[in-house]
């Protein structure tokens, strides 16, 4: 997917001068953590179990090769074929071809932001195919020709008014009012319907694979992952090989999280264990079946300091909880994976030049740490990539000796509490009288959109070291 | 007189109190003697590095992390009326140095404390001189710092109920960001625009006409923008509030 981050402040200006759209998401920031809130109060034990669940992550990653092989033994036992694929390009050949060798001209596909990240549509399309989306959120985005606003919620950017303008405006059914939104989703089940029963090839993604039995388990709400998987005579499991875990325990422990943190319901309507291509005994399900394990960079974030990433479980909780995200929405970050989790991966999974601004779209609050369900350290990983864009000096120059030479004078008491007395004193006399400045020389940023309160008069050290010397006196 | 087994403090200032509002610092020291403590105040110290440190610059961080670190490992508790200052000192320093630095740092984090929850938890002030003047209605911002990393939420409200008798007005969504972040409210001014402005129709909503914090960067923020929106919300530190300090001008406001 082409990659916009470098645009975020432009981008996050747009996002604010959109009314509609700052309605929308003020809404969803008000509601989305109450509604997680209320999910986990209930469960009672979800510290025990984020605590397991972290260990059980953290645990996979370092046996990664151990679960990845097993996994790969389990899977192909139960006849399916694994693929390993280094690159986005890699993927996306992979599915080309065996969408080619079963003459395939229609794919239905399930929600998988992994096949976001490769471009896997706009790649099947220029080979010859037609792709569709059938989440409906992700059918919505399509349709408009947009990308995923949220990992979870792919058109939560998108009103209802907007939504029916764009089915009656797509879908040629004649005059209809479509006012309520079961009149819009039957419509797209309607509209998708045939192509479920068209396609010969399902594309799914998966959010954990099973080592143990060699099975993928799938979340969602809308059973359309399992149309996918059943209906055409072939499956595709697009997914990236960090989601391996040991047991199918530990797989249903993350959906226990995952749901509540994602939407605050106990449970999805559907969870779909897939173990393999149709048996001599079932009733349906594929011909055949492969799991593609996508690394791209996974490997190499493994390897480095920001391997914590890895147990992302992709619950997008951390989007609903950031204020910035709530400003901004997701597409001013500008590729695949938004807010503060999207922060760290897009420029580790692309580059920190082209992503320079998204490691300081932060302000260090720590409500996504706090919500992790995977006890994430994403503020300290930002802080950590803000460094290595100075050490690389991305950062400006500007801004790199300023500070430093704050943090340079401020080793040096006498020298530093000198000059701020002058500094102080000089800002308390013009600034007294109105309390504040309205504009300062090297505080642009700060006084464009609100006033420099005015110091209080001397410095606190200048007043303190004047009333000790008349108590001594 | 101060009974010998009195708590002996050093106050780390902060050097937004030092600089922007002493009146802060002067508050916080009136509390801790109020709450039986023997002060005394490092006349060496500056500010503890978050600038520098949240904008990445760690190496330019150390030497002044080390400093504080030198200044303050002898006191038997250290006390800043700020969480994130606090925060910095108990969280980060140990992430910042390697070694017997290491070691040091986690041994002054294990006596630095916020002021309010150094004199709810530790110190247990319970009352102090009433306050004779009457307070108007007060909401509180939870700055994110205190409140995730110190664990700061009720007692600055329990000393504002038992010192003041105030009740505070709760704000919707009052643990959420005001936008401050230090530098990045100058990087990004849009974004940090747009949750100033949440935190002041928030804290408008609730009728409160003084909003009140533990942390003077949020304060100087949100102070900041009520001023440039001709708002009528005086903004002043928790510690000043607890003090009895109600007179000299709120942030922002002329003399």
């Amino acid at each position: 997917m082409e990659q916009h981050s470098q645009q975020f402040k432009e981008n996050a200006a747009n996002a604010l001068a959109d009314a509609g759209g700052v309605a929308q998401r003020d809404i969803l920031a008000l509601f989305t953590p109450i509604m997680r809130d209320a999910a986990v109060a209930e469960f009672g034990p979800y510290e025990a179990l984020r605590q397991h669940v972290k260990r059980v992550r953290q645990h996979s990653l370092d046996n990664l090769d151990y679960y990845l092989a097993r996994f790969e033994l389990e899977a192909t036992n139960n006849g399916n074929q694994v693929h390993y694929a280094d690159s986005a390009d890699e993927m996306n050949s992979i599915v080309l071809d065996i969408c080619q060798q079963h003459g395939a001209r229609k794919v239905a596909k399930g929600k998988s932001m992994v096949t976001e990240e490769t471009g896997l549509n706009d790649y099947l399309q220029r080979g010859g195919l037609q792709v569709m989306e059938t989440d409906l959120g992700e059918y919505i985005v399509q349709q408009a020709g947009e990308t995923p606003s949220h990992i979870v919620g792919p058109a939560l950017h998108k009103t209802r008014d907007q939504i029916r303008e764009l089915f009656l405006d797509k879908h040629d059914l004649g005059e209809r009012e479509l006012e309520s939104i079961s009149d819009l989703v039957g419509e797209a089940r309607v509209v998708l319907r045939d192509h479920f029963l068209q396609a010969e090839v399902g594309i799914i993604g998966s959010n954990a694979l099973i080592a143990e039995n060699g099975y993928s388990m799938l979340v969602t709400n809308e059973g359309n992952g399992d149309l996918c998987a059943n209906l055409p005579n072939v499956l595709i499991i697009c997914t990236t090989l960090d989601r391996v875990l040991p047991r199918a325990e530990d797989a249903t422990a993350i959906q226990r999280l995952l749901v509540r943190s994602a939407t605050g319901q106990p449970h999805t309507c559907y969870t779909s264990f897939y173990s393999g291509p149709r048996r001599a005994e079932d009733a349906d399900g594929p011909l055949e079946t492969h799991i593609i394990l996508l690394d791209n960079h996974r490997t190499d974030i493994l390897a480095s300091d920001y391997s914590d990433m890895l147990r992302c479980i992709r619950c997008g909780s951390c989007l609903n909880h950031c204020p910035i995200f709530a400003a901004t929405g997701g597409h001013a970050y500008g590729w695949v994976y938004p807010g503060p989790m999207g922060s760290v991966l897009t420029p580790l999974l692309t580059s920190l030049e082209a992503s320079a601004a998204l490691p300081n779209a932060c302000t260090s609050c720590g409500r996504c740490a706090e919500v992790c369900p995977s006890a994430i350290p994403l503020p300290d990983m930002l802080r950590d990539l803000r460094h290595e864009q100075s050490v690389e000096k991305i950062t400006p120059a500007s801004w790199r000796q300023g500070l430093r030479l704050h943090a340079w004078l401020a080793c040096r008491p006498g020298l530093y509490q000198f000059l701020t007395g002058i500094g102080i004193a000089v800002m308390h006399r013009i600034g007294r009288k109105k309390g504040g400045f309205r504009s300062l020389p090297l505080a642009g940023g700060w006084t464009s959109k609100r006033d420099f309160p005015s110091p209080q008069g001397k410095t606190f050290m200048q007043q303190y070291r004047q009333r000790s010397r008349s108590n001594e006196q | 007189m101060n009974a010998p087994e009195s708590p002996r403090v050093s106050l780390f200032v902060t050097c937004l109190a030092d600089l922007m509002r002493p009146s802060v610092a002067f508050a916080s020291i009136r509390l801790l003697e109020q709450a039986g403590c023997v002060v005394d105040v490092p006349l060496q110290q500056t500010c503890c590095g978050q600038p520098g440190y949240n904008s990445g610059e760690y190496e330019a961080t150390i030497p002044l992390a080390k400093k504080t670190i030198e200044l303050f490992e002898h006191a038997e508790y250290v006390v800043a009326p700020s969480g994130s200052c606090a925060g910095m000192i108990c969280h980060h320093y140990p992430k910042l140095l390697d070694g017997q630095w290491r070691e040091r740092a986690l041994a002054l984090a294990e006596k630095t404390f916020e002021l309010t929850s150094f004199l709810v938890d530790v110190v247990k002030l319970e009352s102090a001189p009433a306050i004779t003047t009457s307070l108007p209605t007060v909401t509180y911002h939870d700055s994110c710092a205190g409140l995730r990393e110190m664990g700061v939420k009720e007692q600055p409200r329990k000393l504002l109920k038992n010192l003041c008798d105030v009740d505070v007005s709760e704000m919707q969504q009052s643990d959420v960001c005001c936008g401050f972040g230090g530098t990045f409210c100058a990087k990004m001014p849009d974004i940090s625009e747009k949750m100033v402005d949440d935190k002041l129709r928030n804290a408008s909503s609730t009728g409160a006409t003084l909003l009140t914090g533990g942390d003077l960067g949020c304060l100087l923020n949100i102070a900041g923008r009520a001023r440039r929106q001709g708002l009528d919300l005086e903004v002043r530190h928790v510690a000043e509030l607890l003090s009895g300090d109600l007179y000299s001008p709120a942030i922002g406001e002329g003399e």
